[in-house]
């Protein structure tokens, strides 16, 4: 029937009855249906995607292209005041290996590998061997040997980066530098008094790689990374090396046990140097024993002696008890006090003031510390810093040892007043000679190079005291004086020597502690140097001529790196025997 | 219409391919900075090196040996001198580079 009206007449395609045929109409309302159903089933689908589930499936995505890359950031550099290296990272690798895979290794390429390490084969069978997942073959590998391992393509074994840290300027600078650990942790010295800002922070950034490794776009946040401060130390290491090549030189020719020596501008406060010995190599840490790691001028105390009787004198100068050059008896060289006996080394008649000082008696220290209140003594070191620690930062300050004056008898009293029965660490002497110095004021000692502020002290002692016990002091280097030999030829200098007995067990042994603490120039003080030589045995023990040569080494020398004009007359005896001057 | 239609599709098609190719460029100088970005590095990793050995090789200990015991030279006394016998040393010797 259809066909026969197609052959009937032409119509048009809209009008054509095919399509005007009825359906019944439950079919066109089922298909209907089912497509309806279809689509909903596809919308509930991309719903279930895109918005339930839409987290898991985003990061499936990036897991498949995305990476996480960390960028690493290296440890600050330690420098001196003239930017000279005393302490840098570089890069190295640690080779690492998962031993389940690297066991499948051809024995050609394992003896290859250990070669490369400088292993024997049966250490790297050793380490390759063990059940874990994850096993260091070896850290701290150079670059150069880590680039050639790579190249062989060893199954099995990576590379991560890290740091090593280098000193060139060795066991040097070993004390007040430091170490630190395979993991950049301060050990330490400044490394670990400074870790918080040496310390680098790692960034991250997530990337897009492509399918030959390559990063071809950055997305997501980006997280920089953060390289630790640089520490720009107050240390010259001209005068560093000064002090350390003197220092060692002293100890080995009186054959003493160790020794410490420090030199401190006094304007700032700034520690130019600071040596001791023993000491070690911060580059190869092997075989190390705590009396090596031990920075002495910080971390031991000692009972200084003499050296102490500078200040004693300045008290009495400064409440007007005595003047330069009031007479005090000192015959017979002997002072009882209560069951005990102090005595000179050389029995002395009557001395000035002054003189006490530059021939060092006991006994002449003694009557001047006992016109005074145990009190206003204590006040007096409290102030220059005895008896607490000298606030450096620096790992292991010791506070000394200063008793309350309430429980001091009059001998301690008596004993203090020439520096024993107290006992404080060099740093600690050498920061209250910093008083003479600087007219009075005491400063705070600075580890950090500061930027030529002008420093403000506390003020302990008047000008016109300090000004006299300066006198005192250059007194004590002139030929008549305990210690000649700490002259400086060219420069007017001051010190004091030390000269004390070591407690042991509780009693005073035979053994001592040579010291010497000077200033210079004393026209316009600007250095102050403290060496101690512990235990000298060859021979001489006195601080003037264990501790004094090396003091006018440590000093002269700096005063001339420094470029400190001289300030001593030139003397006619000098001055001809220059003619033959080159 | 149907003409305008074809033009639509057109620019269509050609921005299309103007993503893509710009993104391939844009891929390709990230990856020349990434280079030298990595270069810079390592021109960074390389001076803290060469640093480290100026360092090594500038050491006092070191200085002062060479100028002892292959330039013969020493200290002056406090007043410039030198002691004579050590001067005439000198000439003889071959002087460092």
């Amino acid at each position: 029937m259809v066909v026969r009206r197609r052959q009937q007449r032409g119509h048009r395609f809209t009008e054509s009855p095919v399509l005007q045929l009825a359906l019944q109409g439950w079919r066109s309302r089922s298909v209907a249906l089912l497509l309806m159903g279809a689509f909903l089933t596809l919308v509930g689908r991309g719903f279930y995607l895109q918005v339930i589930n839409n987290d898991f499936l985003q990061e499936k995505g990036d897991s498949r292209y995305r990476r996480d890359i960390e960028v690493s950031a290296s440890r600050g550099k330690i420098t001196d005041r003239n930017g000279d290296m005393l302490a840098v990272s570089t890069p190295m690798r640690a080779v690492w290996a998962i031993p389940g895979d690297a066991r499948a290794m051809p024995v050609a390429q394992k003896r290859q590998l250990a070669a490369l390490l400088d292993m024997s084969p049966k250490e790297l069978d050793g380490k390759i061997g063990s059940e874990k997942t994850f096993v260091y073959v070896k850290r701290q590998v150079p670059p150069e040997t880590a680039e050639r391992i790579a190249a062989l393509k060893l199954p099995g074994v990576h590379q991560e980066k890290e740091y090593r840290r280098y000193y060139p300027t060795g066991d040097m600078t070993a004390h007040i530098v430091g170490f630190t650990g395979v993991d950049d942790k301060g050990l330490e010295g400044v490394e670990l008094a400074f870790q918080n800002s040496l310390l680098g922070h790692s960034g991250s950034r997530s990337v897009i790689k492509d399918r030959r490794g390559q990063i071809v776009e950055d997305v997501g946040a980006l997280k920089p990374p953060m390289d630790g401060k640089d520490v720009r130390l107050a240390l010259d290491s001209k005068i560093q090396y000064l002090a350390y090549s003197q220092l060692k030189a002293a100890i080995e020719s009186n054959n003493a046990k160790a020794g410490g020596a420090i030199v401190i501008d006094a304007r700032t406060g700034e520690i130019l140097a600071l040596a001791n010995w023993p000491t070690y190599n911060p580059n190869n840490r092997q075989h190390l024993s705590g009396a090596q790691l031990r920075n002495r001028a910080i971390t031991d105390t000692f009972e200084p002696g003499s050296v102490m009787k500078p200040f004693t004198a300045a008290l009495s100068l400064e409440r007007g008890k005595v003047h330069f050059n009031t007479v005090i008896n000192c015959a017979p060289g002997r002072i009882t006090i209560g069951s005990a006996t102090i005595s000179d080394a050389h029995p002395h008649g009557a001395l000035t003031v002054a003189q006490i000082i530059q021939k060092s008696s006991n006994v002449g220290t003694v009557k001047m510390a006992l016109a005074f209140p145990a009190k206003e003594m204590w006040e007096m070191f409290d102030s220059v810093g005895f008896g607490q620690a000298p606030n450096l930062g620096f790992p292991g300050e010791v506070n000394g040892r200063l008793r309350p004056w309430k429980n001091w008898r009059p001998i301690e009293q008596a004993t203090m007043s020439y520096g024993h029965g107290i006992s404080i660490s060099l740093v600690q002497l050498a920061r209250a000679y910093t008083v003479f110095a600087r007219d009075g004021e005491l400063v705070p000692l600075s580890l950090v190079r500061l930027d030529d502020t002008p420093v403000h002290g506390v003020r302990i002692f008047s000008p016109q005291t300090t000004r006299e016990v300066r006198a005192m002091l250059e007194m004590a280097v002139q030929p008549e004086g305990t210690a000649p030999k700490a002259r400086v030829p060219g420069y007017r200098v001051g010190g004091k020597t030390g000269t004390a007995y070591k407690v042991e067990g509780g009693v005073y042994a035979k053994k001592y502690v040579a010291s010497f603490v000077g200033v210079a120039p004393i026209s316009d003080p600007r250095l102050v140097v403290a060496v101690m030589i512990d235990e000298p045995t060859g021979g001489a023990h006195y601080g003037g001529d264990v501790a004094g040569p090396a003091f006018s080494q440590i000093m002269g020398g700096a005063l001339r790196t420094m470029g400190i004009p001289p300030d001593a007359p030139i003397q006619v005896a000098d001055a001809v025997a220059g003619k033959g001057r080159l | 219409m149907v003409r305008f239609n074809m033009i639509l599709l057109l620019t269509v098609v050609i921005c299309a391919l103007g993503v893509v190719t710009s993104q391939h460029r844009g891929r390709k100088l990230f990856q020349d900075l990434e280079q030298e970005q990595e270069r810079a590095r390592q021109l960074d990793v390389e001076y803290g090196q060469l640093q480290l050995e100026m360092s090594t090789w500038a050491t006092h200990p070191r200085v002062e040996k060479i100028a002892r015991e292959r330039l013969h030279m020493m200290a002056p006394d406090a007043f410039g001198r030198v002691p004579q016998q050590q001067v005439a040393v000198l000439p003889s010797k071959k002087g460092a580079r």
